[in-house]
């Protein structure tokens, strides 16, 4: 039977998928970058929030009364039949930290939406994936009616290094987020000391 | 190997507890099972033809995983495709594993730093977009 054999085939094959992180400030368009970039409709799922019951080995379920859950984002990009980007918007409440890391484990790298109408609400993010080592690119979400500030301006104010690219971006457009994941990628690259780019 | 789901023992509901949410009552309250930190990005892979008939113990939505594993599906779209937290569904797939029903392999750990080839295969694909 042909499902049989497919089965077959596909054992021992598994396609490589990348995380990538979506993150910013409350409302800094996450969602909307998310949904913009993927494939199938904006998915959502949720992690358990628990106070102890994450860390305890002992699970006995006493902890699950103040257990809540928290909505996450994200979306694929199918690149290949063996490679798949997964995007995840990052929630924006600081006490979602621990998310974070389990969001920032192993992940590719992150796109962190600066709002210029809020500039600070990015700087916990930028810290987060420095500290770590994670790399990333700033994308400088423009939203409309907001004052334009050159790139060199919100770079100073961020305080960003010299290598992270910073790209113009409207987080609605399609065309507009994929420049932000390739420069993304392309940064990662350079990080490894091989540019993937031929310009 | 667990023989029992935790999920059809009530003792740990008190009167405090409130009210139950299906979730929990799945998982028997376990968030997190025994050091399972699976990825998000897991690629969970059912076995094929696998006898569900024999564990009458598992739940209706443990048999959808299976179902939706069939074909090889990572954590995050089990979850969605399901309706349920990702930690559930975590509990829930260690419960298949250890049964042998599933496998589920996590993404390398220096996925962070992937070869040329493939950072050169997404910008290529994104361009193609
Ligand atoms: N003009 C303009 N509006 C935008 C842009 N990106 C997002 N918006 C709008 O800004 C609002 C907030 O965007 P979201 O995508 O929900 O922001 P978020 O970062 O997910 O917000 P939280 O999850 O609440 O932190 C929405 O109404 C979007 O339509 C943009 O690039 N330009
Ligand atoms: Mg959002």
């Amino acid at each position: 039977m042909d499902s049989v054999r497919y089965d077959a085939e596909r054992r021992g094959h598994v396609p490589i998928a990348l995380k990538i992180l979506i993150a910013g400030g409350f409302g800094a368009g996450k969602t909307t970058l998310v949904s913009a970039l993927s494939e199938v409709r904006p998915l959502q799922t949720e992690e358990i929030l628990t106070g102890a019951g994450v860390e305890t080995d002992d699970l006995s379920g006493v902890e699950t009364k103040s257990t809540t859950t928290v909505a996450m984002d994200f979306g694929r990009i199918t690149i290949n039949d063996d490679l798949q980007l997964y995007l995840f918007g990052t929630p924006g409440q600081d006490r979602f930290w621990f998310l974070w890391d389990e969001l920032a484990f192993g992940a590719l790298g992150a796109v962190v939406l600066a709002d210029t109408r809020r500039l600070a609400d990015c700087f916990p993010s930028i810290d987060y994936f420095e500290q770590r080592g994670i790399p990333f690119v700033v994308g400088v979400n423009c939203f409309d009616g907001s004052r334009r500030f050159s790139l060199d301006s919100v770079r100073r104010a961020l305080d960003l290094d010299p290598e992270v690219p910073m790209v113009l971006c409207d987080a609605r457009d399609r065309q507009s987020g994929k420049t932000v994941l390739i420069s993304l990628v392309e940064h990662v690259a350079r990080q490894r000391g091989e540019p993937v780019s031929a310009i | 190997m667990r023989t029992e789901l935790p999920g059809h023992q009530h003792e740990w509901l008190d009167d405090d507890a409130g009210p139950v949410v299906r979730p929990y009552t799945l998982t028997g309250g376990r968030v997190w099972p025994d050091g399972n930190g699976f990825d998000l990005v897991a690629y969970v892979l059912a076995r094929p033809d696998p006898d569900l008939a024999a564990y009458p113990e598992l739940h209706p939505e443990h048999r959808l995983l299976v179902e939706l594993a069939g074909r090889g599906t990572p954590l995050v779209e089990l979850a969605a495709d399901l309706d349920l937290a990702v930690g559930v569904v975590r509990v829930l797939l260690g419960d298949l594993l250890s049964r042998g029903l599933v496998s589920v392999h996590q993404p390398p750990r220096a996925t962070y730093l992937p070869d040329n080839d493939i950072l050169k295969a997404v910008v290529d694909g994104l361009r193609a977009l």
